[in-house]
């Protein structure tokens, strides 16, 4: 049950990885990789069910949480060409 | 059975996003396979039960050094320029390195191997689960190997990560007292006026 969920994962995991190499917008690539983050935290979760000792859930939930940062950042520069708060004073002043 | 398929396919993903970093001429394509690099690594320590390297690699990995090459990049262009010459002297220095690399892990004990000379060392172990605590009294075996049995060593890295810190306080620091001195001789000649 667990092995197939995990063999499942494994190609989905392929699949996005194609899709980040090939992927012809820079959307379809961040698309790709935040997909290939959900993907890494099911891995964690169902590969501790599947080894019998599912101690590291904590570590998935963080895991979701650096993805987040990762594609807030990478969305951002994208968008402003920035990291900085330049783009938000214009709006401000 | 599953597990190793699951190491190797992670392994087999590592490879393949590698040569996507390498091909690739979009820079900024190249930071977010980067991204993808750390968290199939990261992943992969995990299925190795190394949970402590997974948690730096997702978050130096996957998180920081993702936003710093971003940062660099806002400062270059998005696409790398042609090579005009061909670096073969540096991919011979490479697979020499590398193949020399795999040579010396050619002895190592075995993955989870039982027989390894940590595990089947008759003393160390038992000694330290047994006599860490009146030896150093501290109850945490793992913080007493750190901080007690290997201080030295630990005291060496705490130098080098504090070094560090300095350098770069140094470097960033130094520009921002340029322009705030630069601020502060304006409003000094203001004041004189």
């Amino acid at each position: 049950m667990f092995t197939a969920a995990t063999l499942a994962i494994l190609a989905t995991m392929l699949l996005t990885i194609v899709r980040a190499l090939l992927g012809p917008s820079i959307y379809d690539r961040i698309l790709a990789v935040n997909s290939f983050g959900t993907k890494t935290v099911l891995l964690i979760a169902v590969f501790g069910f599947l080894t019998g000792r599912p101690d590291f859930l904590d570590i998935a939930l963080v895991y979701a949480l650096v993805n987040f940062v990762g594609t807030i950042a990478v969305l951002k520069f994208f968008e402003y060409d920035d990291l900085g708060s330049g783009a938000y004073q214009d709006d401000d002043f | 059975m599953t597990e190793q398929i699951v190491i190797v396919t992670l392994l087999t993903f590592l490879v393949i996003s590698v040569v996507g970093i390498i091909v690739l001429r979009n820079l900024l394509a190249a930071v977010i396979l980067l991204g993808l690099y750390s968290l199939v690594a990261a992943g992969a320590f995990v299925v190795m039960d190394a949970v402590d390297v997974a948690f730096t690699e997702a978050a130096v990995g996957a998180g920081i050094s993702t936003i710093l090459l971003l940062g660099a990049l806002s400062y270059t262009t998005h696409v790398q320029k042609p090579q005009k010459h061909n670096n073969y002297a540096a991919l011979l220095f490479v697979t020499v390195t590398g193949a020399l690399l795999i040579y010396g892990s050619l002895d190592l004990p075995g993955y989870g191997s039982a027989t390894s000379p940590v595990q089947a060392h008759p003393e160390v172990g038992r000694r330290f689960i047994d006599e860490s605590i009146l030896e150093t009294g501290v109850p945490n075996i793992v913080t007493s190997v750190l901080a007690s049995y290997r201080g030295y060593d630990t005291l060496g890295e705490t130098a080098v990560v504090f070094t560090a810190g300095i350098a770069v306080l140094s470097l960033l620091g130094r520009r921002r007292r340029l322009t705030r001195d630069e601020h502060s001789n304006s409003t000094d000649e203001e004041d004189l006026v």
